[in-house]
């Protein structure tokens, strides 16, 4: 039983909301949908530079997030499987089972847990030198309820040099309120995307990539709040519900490379860069290698930098109630930068057993640090506007195993 | 054959026969694209859920990844 009163609506929120991102912006749990399985069934598994369908293929992850206050744990279950020689089905299912007692909560609320399903379905169907697919993700959780479809097309040509693909997703959302049945907002959404692989040399491949995203609905959480001043409270300052605009448009360009050394290992770097028109703009650089050791080991470290600017009508502390149209304080939307320093171990454990071609069990660990210049941390008592600002480390888990058969 | 007709005609011979563009690097020639340390996410699914991390955490969203890895020529 939640805490009554505006703590409990703010920490019924913002377990869900800080893991699924905004409602409807694509950043988590909806977003996440279409990226578990779009990358899964429509991309990723595509093998690069020519038509060909990926390999009948299992996997099952546990995955653990722990930072900020909040844990995130839980199962993806993954298939793939051809059925003749032009057409691959797969399905997905995946879990986040959340704890939260994040910042937001701590200072303003109570503890909470939720949960969250996505399953997934989807085909490929390979015609010529062309891949097509398609799939449909549902994700359901209490108060949220997701839905998407996507159709990607990807070409190869030019002596399989090159691979073109196309890709448009299809979103619709449902946002409802813990403790207010009556509550529904729609959220729709668009996402349009380009790539380009390249093989410049025998050693070397680029890939290019662009997406476009557009929603339109009730993008704001319904439960968060933002905070003014307010010298007629004994802290300084009050709260009032986060106001956001019903729609965004975000456009990302990213560039990836991969390099192989003369001693086979491998090199790749990346960037991308990103704006929207709520004035967030980002970049994004990694840098990794990957060292095969022994003929069954694989190692994989990585560094990571990201960094924002915030939205423009994003604020720690306003200066009155109702200071302008639109509203914000989520930590997401601050102007922050992260850093990420991941390691990973594969180990293939079997090999043409059984009708099982092989199998590896796989161990990955990032540790990353958000550090944010504009959102503070209100659990130190100050003069409102001078606490210090907010950072946090992360750690993420990811347990997997992996059988091609 | 009228002379626009044969010119014409040597046009399309000529575009015809320089518009194989001839690979680079030929199919033999994949072997090292295709080992799997080439692969951008030689393991989709965990690469998918740390994709998912970071759009939970981040402000930006779009162009992941996830055009795979490998040449296909195996």
């Amino acid at each position: 039983m939640r805490k009554a009163g505006r703590g409990a609506v703010v920490a019924a929120t913002e377990g869900r909301e800080s893991w699924r991102g905004r409602p409807g912006d694509c950043g988590g749990q909806v977003r996440g949908g279409v990226t578990l399985f779009t990358a899964l069934a429509a991309g990723i598994a595509l093998p690069l530079l020519a038509a060909v369908l990926p390999d009948d293929r299992a996997d099952a992850l546990y995955h653990a997030y722990d930072g900020g206050g909040v844990k995130v744990t839980g199962p993806s279950l993954q298939i793939l499987k051809r059925i003749g020689q032009s057409l691959a089905l797969s399905g997905n299912y995946y879990v986040d089972a959340i704890s939260s007692a994040s910042i937001d909560v701590i200072t303003t609320a109570s503890p909470y847990s939720e949960r969250r399903t996505e399953t997934s379905a989807g085909l490929q169907y390979l015609a010529g030198k062309s891949i097509m697919s398609l799939g449909y993700t549902h994700s359901d959780e209490s108060d949220f309820d997701a839905n998407s479809a996507y159709f990607n097309i990807s070409q190869s040509m030019f002596g399989d040099l090159t691979t073109v693909t196309l890709g448009y997703s299809l979103g619709w959302d449902t946002v409802g309120k813990t403790g207010q049945p009556d509550f529904s907002e729609d959220v729709d959404r668009q996402q349009y995307r380009v790539g380009l692989s390249q093989i410049l040399s025998r050693d070397w491949i680029v890939d290019l990539a662009y997406e476009g995203i557009t929603d339109e609905g009730f993008l704001n959480n319904p439960y968060r709040s933002v905070r003014y001043l307010d010298p007629t409270t004994p802290i300084g300052y009050s709260y009032e519900p986060e106001q956001y605009p019903h729609t965004r448009t975000s456009n990302a360009f990213a560039v990836r490379s991969k390099y192989f050394l003369p001693y086979r290992a491998a090199l790749h770097g990346e960037y991308r860069f990103y704006d929207d028109t709520w004035g967030i703009r980002a970049h994004t650089a990694e840098v990794g290698y990957t060292h095969p050791w022994k003929e069954r080991w694989i190692f994989d470290v990585k560094y990571r930098y990201y960094t924002q600017g915030h939205a423009d009508f994003y604020s720690d502390l306003f200066p009155r109630a109702q200071a302008q149209n639109f509203l914000a304080r989520d930590k997401e939307l601050s102007s922050f930068d992260s850093h990420t320093l991941g390691v990973g171990a594969s180990y293939e454990f079997l090999r043409d057993r059984s009708g099982i071609e092989r199998g590896t069990l796989n161990l990955s660990y990032d540790h990353i640090l958000f550090a944010y210049d504009d959102f503070r941390d209100l659990t130190v008592a100050m003069t409102p506007g001078e606490e210090p600002q907010y950072d946090f480390t992360a750690g993420v888990l990811r347990l997997y195993l992996s059988v091609w058969y | 054959m009228s002379l626009t007709k044969g010119f014409a005609l040597s046009i399309l011979l000529t575009l015809t026969g320089c518009s194989g563009i001839e690979p680079w690097v030929k199919p033999y020639e994949r072997a090292h694209l295709a080992d799997p340390i080439m692969s951008f996410d030689r393991d989709p699914i965990a690469a998918s859920y740390t994709n998912h991390v970071y759009q939970a955490r981040e402000g930006a969203r779009g162009a992941e990844g996830g055009q795979g890895g490998g040449c296909g020529c195996n």
